[in-house]
């Protein structure tokens, strides 16, 4: 089972109402390689894998992309927060404040819904750790653009570079797990 | 929040990192002893420190996973995406 814990992972802050950023921001809430993605993707294959190790990876960063996710909404709704309804016209959100008003919704940057088929679970642990391991390098990749969108907003760019490094992170410790799958299997073979 | 619950709640945030950061790479290197020592002494500090918060502030965690005290703080608001951090 999982626990809340009230507090988020990262103080998230922001130094400004920005409706533009929160419009880009969203996408890491409902794109495919996003963090909600990252989370489902995850927590649903670690069923299937085959080895202890590649089981905790996917469980605990699983775990740690909801933590993320929470911090995207929190930034999302700071970003919203107080912003006129001429002021979400103005960078394209009329459609969102029409379907939404200022609630978050698991949609990309362009509105597009998330979608279970983003995601998969092939049940064959190399195939499944590698779209592990690509999905984390996109997302470090969407942060990047990010970062570069944020630039007047420092407080901001410090909570987007520190979810950058944590696609770095994850990065590293699927491959290291996708390694224990390579030599578990290759001991079964000498055995 | 005061000053003192926001300073508090930063080092706990970062204790807390500290322990994440050391399970996932303990999870691909469980037999790193340095590594298992480092954990079990920020997870020490980590409880330290929520005992300290759940007292002074009300409880961090639900589910009987820390004490309610006498008065149900677990409704108090800021929620952490209202927290001016």
């Amino acid at each position: 089972m999982w626990v809340y814990e009230k507090k988020l992972q990262y103080p998230a802050k922001v130094s400004k109402k920005d409706p533009r950023m929160a419009k880009y921001l969203i996408t890491q809430y409902g794109v495919p390689d996003g963090e909600l993605a990252a989370a489902l993707r995850y927590l649903n294959q670690r069923y299937t894998m085959p080895t202890r190790q590649a089981k905790a990876v996917c469980n605990d960063i699983g775990t740690e992309e909801l933590a993320h996710l929470e911090i995207i909404a929190t930034l999302v709704y700071k970003l919203l927060k107080g912003a006129t309804l001429e002021e979400l016209k103005a960078v394209d959100l009329g459609g969102h404040y029409a379907e939404h008003d200022r609630a978050l919704f698991y949609t990309d940057a362009t509105g597009n819904p998330w979608t279970a088929t983003y995601i998969q679970a092939k049940g064959d642990p190399l195939a499944d750790l590698h779209e592990d391991m690509a999905a984390e390098q996109k997302a470090r990749a969407t942060y990047e653009w990010l970062i570069n969108e944020a630039h007047d907003d420092p407080d901001l760019v410090d909570t987007l570079r520190f979810l950058r490094e944590r696609e770095v992170v994850h990065f590293q410790r699927f491959g290291e797990a996708l390694n224990n799958v390579y030599e578990e299997a290759q001991r079964r073979r000498i055995f | 929040m005061s000053h003192d619950q926001l300073a508090l709640l930063h080092e706990i945030q970062a204790v807390e990192f500290a322990c994440i950061d050391l399970q996932l790479y303990l999870d691909t290197h469980p037999d790193d002893h340095r590594a298992l020592a480092d954990y079990n002494a920020q997870a020490q500090k980590m409880a330290s420190l929520k005992a300290e918060y759940a007292e002074r502030y009300g409880p961090l965690m639900h589910f009987g996973h820390e004490p309610a005290g006498y008065a149900w703080a677990w409704v108090h608001e800021p929620w952490p995406w209202e927290i001016a951090y």
